[in-house]
């Protein structure tokens, strides 16, 4: 069971990156939750999602103690950062954010999400930069599961499959790298 | 059948839709706001009625029309716009009309909060309007649940023409998970009402009412109502037990809290702890009896009711259990939901008390 904690400004993509984590592992045949912290909240507003992939039963769908953190911002990563597990990871977009976690006992990758993103066609995809870096270093779902709801969620718009498809490539890459 | 990834209330509209649902009546208010705008896209798709009424009093008096012609008809709201539903849903429950009502509830009292709460408890259980009378109320704990749920409902609801209540908390309205789809029901298998207000036709005059005037003649008809809850009280309560055969500390917990116990009791008994936990699915009709089996057992020291509220169910734990154990209490409210530690904590303080 891993449980992942995914929080940034709101109209980053972090609740659709849930939902393709999710998506994905419904689609390997796992047990998946997707719990959004709901709120009076708007574009430029904060916004977190839960997420468990897990192979058993998911009885309490809560991630107080994330096993790994996905932060688009700096609000967002020093908020969340002492709440993960220890020997947990997080993977913090260095484009907007420093990566002292003030803690030793978790892995920080620093990932410059944005300007990744950019080069991959669109700020916007910062956050499939960040579940590419996830798969690969977490095997939480297979990297094939979100090629495929990548493929399925955007039919319609080719250009923005493309784009998502290749942030998510470079977000794979980027941490295999290191 | 392959399962697709809902969230909780889209769940409760497919469970709806796919039992025959052909009329929708709401008002928004957060958290259930993804009900209607299902519904709203859903409803014209298989010849129903979708309608965005004026306020959640008009909306719940749609629904006592369009059930009472006969069509299966639901209404959806969040705790105070249920509140102002009251007065139609006594009036539906006198006239003894079929129907389903959810509340997705968020933290009250007055306007309150918006995030989960369970503080409605008494409300659905005990009536909630003026009047001798009760819903049948089902807690759903997951998006699977909440569709089966409201599926069944519309069942339920018929059997014993008693109004259901599907009581949900925001988390389970927001919660995105696997839902295995029932399939559409063919509307020409639900059996046809011989009371329904569906057109004369040849047919004899019927009238649906919930004016009974005459001492004489409303005291046997709120007697019969009171007949059909004893039957409904025989046959419908729903709980699931879990690792209670042998556990020490009993938790109870319904929806989304649930869940959250269920983890505490995996880890609970990872520390060697007896623990077990009883899901009321039914919480009218109450399972009491499932509380008094465990409640009977030489090896259970106590019970703990966890609740997002002040202590609301722990008042029928309490009836069900009747003095036998000790029954304790841990809630939390204002919309926040008690981590797994929380109960654990709470867990063996409720332990440490019935050994004291």
């Amino acid at each position: 069971m891993i449980k992942i904690l995914l929080a940034g400004q709101g109209g980053q993509g972090v609740l659709s990156a849930g939902k393709f984590l999710a998506a994905s592992g419904l689609h390997e045949g796992k047990e998946v939750s997707y719990l959004p912290a709901y709120g009076p909240e708007m574009r430029g507003g904060t916004a977190n999602c839960s997420v468990i992939v897990s192979e058993e039963e998911i009885a309490s769908p809560l991630c107080t103690t994330p096993d790994v953190l996905i932060a688009l911002n700096s609000p967002s990563f020093h908020k969340f950062a002492p709440r993960v597990k220890s020997g947990g990871i997080i993977l913090v977009n260095g484009s907007l954010s420093d990566a002292d976690a003030g803690r030793s006992d978790v892995r920080v990758y620093k990932i410059d999400a944005g300007e990744i993103a950019i080069e991959a066609g669109n700020v916007r995809s910062a956050n499939m930069v960040m579940t590419g870096a996830l798969c690969a270093l977490t095997g939480c779902v297979k990297e094939e599961s979100i090629l495929a709801c990548i493929k399925t969620q955007f039919a319609e718009k080719p250009k923005v499959c493309e784009v998502n498809e290749r942030a998510f490539r470079m977000g794979i890459a980027v941490v295999s790298e290191k | 059948m392959s399962k697709i990834l809902l969230h909780g209330t889209e769940a409760i509209c497919e469970g709806a839709i796919r039992n025959g649902c052909r009329a929708f009546f709401g008002y928004p208010i957060t958290p259930q706001n993804e009900v209607p705008e299902y519904m709203s896209v859903k409803m014209p798709q298989v010849g129903g009625v979708f309608v965005q009424a004026e306020s959640e009093v008009a909306a719940i008096n749609m629904v006592y029309g369009a059930a009472g012609a006969g069509t299966r008809a639901m209404t959806s709201s969040s705790s105070p716009g249920v509140s102002l539903k009251q007065e139609g849903i006594s009036y539906i429950a006198c006239a003894r009309i079929p129907c389903v009502i959810v509340n997705v509830m968020r933290a009250g009292p007055g306007l309150g909060g918006i995030q989960p709460a369970q503080g409605d408890y008494f409300q659905a259980t005990k009536g909630g309007g003026h009047g001798d009378y009760h819903l049948i109320v089902l807690a759903p704990s997951s998006a699977q649940e909440a569709c089966d749920f409201t599926y069944s409902a519309f069942d339920l609801s018929e059997k014993y023409r008693v109004p259901v209540m599907i009581l949900a908390d925001g988390m389970i309205g927001q919660i995105m998970e696997p839902v295995e789809l029932p399939p559409m029901r063919d509307l020409a298998e639900i059996p046809e009402k011989d009371w329904a207000t569906s057109g004369h036709y040849g047919k004899e005059r019927r009238v649906l009412n919930s004016l009974i005037i005459k001492p004489e003649e409303l005291e046997p008809h709120v007697n019969e109502l009171n007949a059909t809850y004893a039957e409904i009280y025989a046959n419908e309560r729903r709980a699931v037990e879990y690792k209670t055969e042998d556990a020490e500390i009993v938790l109870t917990a319904y929806g989304t809290p649930a869940r959250i116990v269920k983890s505490a009791v995996n880890a609970l008994r990872a520390e060697g702890i007896k623990a077990g936990c009883i899901r009321p699915i039914t919480l009218y009709p109450f399972p009491d009896d499932v509380f008094a089996a465990c409640a009977a057992r030489d090896c259970t020291k106590a019970f703990l009711s966890v609740e997002l509220s002040l202590g609301q169910m722990v008042e029928d734990v309490k009836l069900a259990v009747n003095g036998k154990k000790p029954v304790y209490f841990y809630g939390r409210t204002g919309g926040n939901v008690p981590d797994e530690e929380e109960i654990i904590r709470a867990a063996k303080e409720s332990l440490a008390k019935a050994n004291g």
